[in-house]
């Protein structure tokens, strides 16, 4: 049996993304984090990943030094980020105001045949359990003080308002339910997705 | 190697981008080394080049070879210097910055190359300029038999992985191979690795350890 999350990932993500202007800057990471921001609408200042597991909050935060006046969202994976745990104690010496995280937690390696992952909890049966590991709490224990789980539907609005607005860094942990959802694919050629980014906020490639 | 005190460390701070000979290189220029030579230390020249090429943004996973340059950033008013928990990371962050526009620098030690080699495929498939600069180890008259398996290995899996090596071992050549390895990575777009060979950097030996038989 998986966690008890209700959260559907798509609508939430485009609840996120609803709105977006040049302001806003979206990392997406590998997998269903990536297929999720492009359902929402595929969009040249994306940058969605589909591979480079664990890069995504490196990324974002070299993109949020750079680029100050924007907004920098990254939207992964929890196995994603368990991968890279210590970028989290990166992004917190630099404590960029305009980086949030927010982390899509199934309890599953999703893309590879729902394998329990690190958040799943303990003693959950033979092929569902994992360690319990808490993101929220590892990330506010490596120096992101603005740290928080959400898991109720009546919470997205503040979510959506934290993630676009409050001063970063901003880390979130959202509890999503697992699904089988459609592949919603952006172009894969990953120097075309890096000169379209950087057309589009910097006027040349 | 003496460390020696840098009486002038704020007009290297002040980090201005200045094209060609700007103040502080000419501060460089004329400074005193403990050699009494006045010739300019080579981790100088490396922070020459780097606000020569306008970089912006410089990771490090420490290295005693690279501390003096490390902390000449960290002074800096114009590049950004982030520790990184290990040398993967920089990677990522370097394509973060280049997708913001602005360019990167990664020092890192050869012991932690291969931490790097899976995401050094980013720079492949972004296809993104990348310049890092190495202190080897497990190179010229190395001490510590634990440096000396990725020391060994560093130059063939950076090449395996499409990164161009320009490795140096004397000190006046320093600056021309830093300069060389940023216009390959920023004006031809390249992933490049500076080789700083141990014979240049000094053999590490724990200071005057008695030999026991």
């Amino acid at each position: 049996m998986s966690s008890s999350a209700t959260l559907h990932r798509r609508p939430l993500v485009k609840e996120i993304l609803k709105g977006s202007d040049d302001n806003l800057l979206v990392i997406g990471g590998l997998g269903s984090s990536n297929w999720d921001i492009t359902d929402a609408g595929d969009r040249p200042l994306n940058m969605p990943l589909w591979g480079a597991m664990g890069a995504p909050v490196g990324m974002g935060l070299g993109l949020a030094l750079a680029q100050p006046s924007k907004r920098v969202l990254v939207i992964t994976g929890d196995a994603d980020l368990m991968m890279s745990l210590g970028s989290l104690a990166t992004v917190a010496t630099q404590q960029p105001g305009n980086l949030a995280i927010c982390v899509l937690d199934n309890e599953k390696f999703g893309e590879t045949g729902n394998q329990a992952s690190h958040t799943s909890p303990r003693n959950n049966g033979p092929t569902n359990s994992g360690a319990g590991a808490d993101l929220a709490m590892i990330a506010r224990g490596c120096g992101i003080a603005d740290s928080d789980t959400v898991r109720e539907q009546a919470d997205v609005a503040k979510l959506v308002k934290d993630l676009r607005t409050t001063k970063g860094p901003v880390f979130r942990l959202v509890k999503v339910m697992v699904e089988k959802l459609d592949f919603v694919m952006p172009p894969q050629d990953g120097a075309h997705l890096k000169d379209r980014f950087r057309q589009a906020l910097l006027g040349s490639a | 190697m003496a460390v020696r005190v840098v009486k002038d460390e704020p007009m290297v701070a002040a980090g201005r981008v200045v094209p060609g000979p700007g103040p502080w290189q000419i501060a460089l220029a004329h400074r005193q080394t403990s050699d009494g030579t006045g010739m300019s230390d080579w981790r100088d020249d490396i922070f020459a080049v780097f606000q020569d090429h306008d970089i912006k943004q410089v990771y490090h996973v420490p290295d005693a070879g690279h501390s003096r340059l490390i902390e000449a950033c960290q002074k800096s008013n114009s590049i950004r210097t982030l520790a990184l928990t290990t040398e993967e990371e920089g990677i990522a962050v370097a394509a973060g910055a280049w997708l913001g526009g602005q360019r990167s620098a990664m020092l890192m030690q050869s012991s932690g190359v291969g931490n790097t080699i899976n995401m050094m495929g980013l720079t492949k498939t972004l296809r993104f300029p990348f310049l890092t600069l190495i202190t080897m180890r497990g190179d010229y008259g190395e001490f510590n038999s634990w440096q000396y398996p990725m020391g060994r290995a560093t130059p063939a899996v950076l090449e395996a992985m499409g990164v161009l090596l320009y490795p140096v071992d004397k000190a006046d050549e320093v600056k021309a191979t830093v300069d060389a390895a940023a216009r390959s990575a920023f004006n031809g777009g390249q992933a490049v690795a500076v080789l700083l060979r141990q014979k240049l950097i000094g053999i590490k030996d724990f200071g005057k350890k008695k030999a026991r038989s």
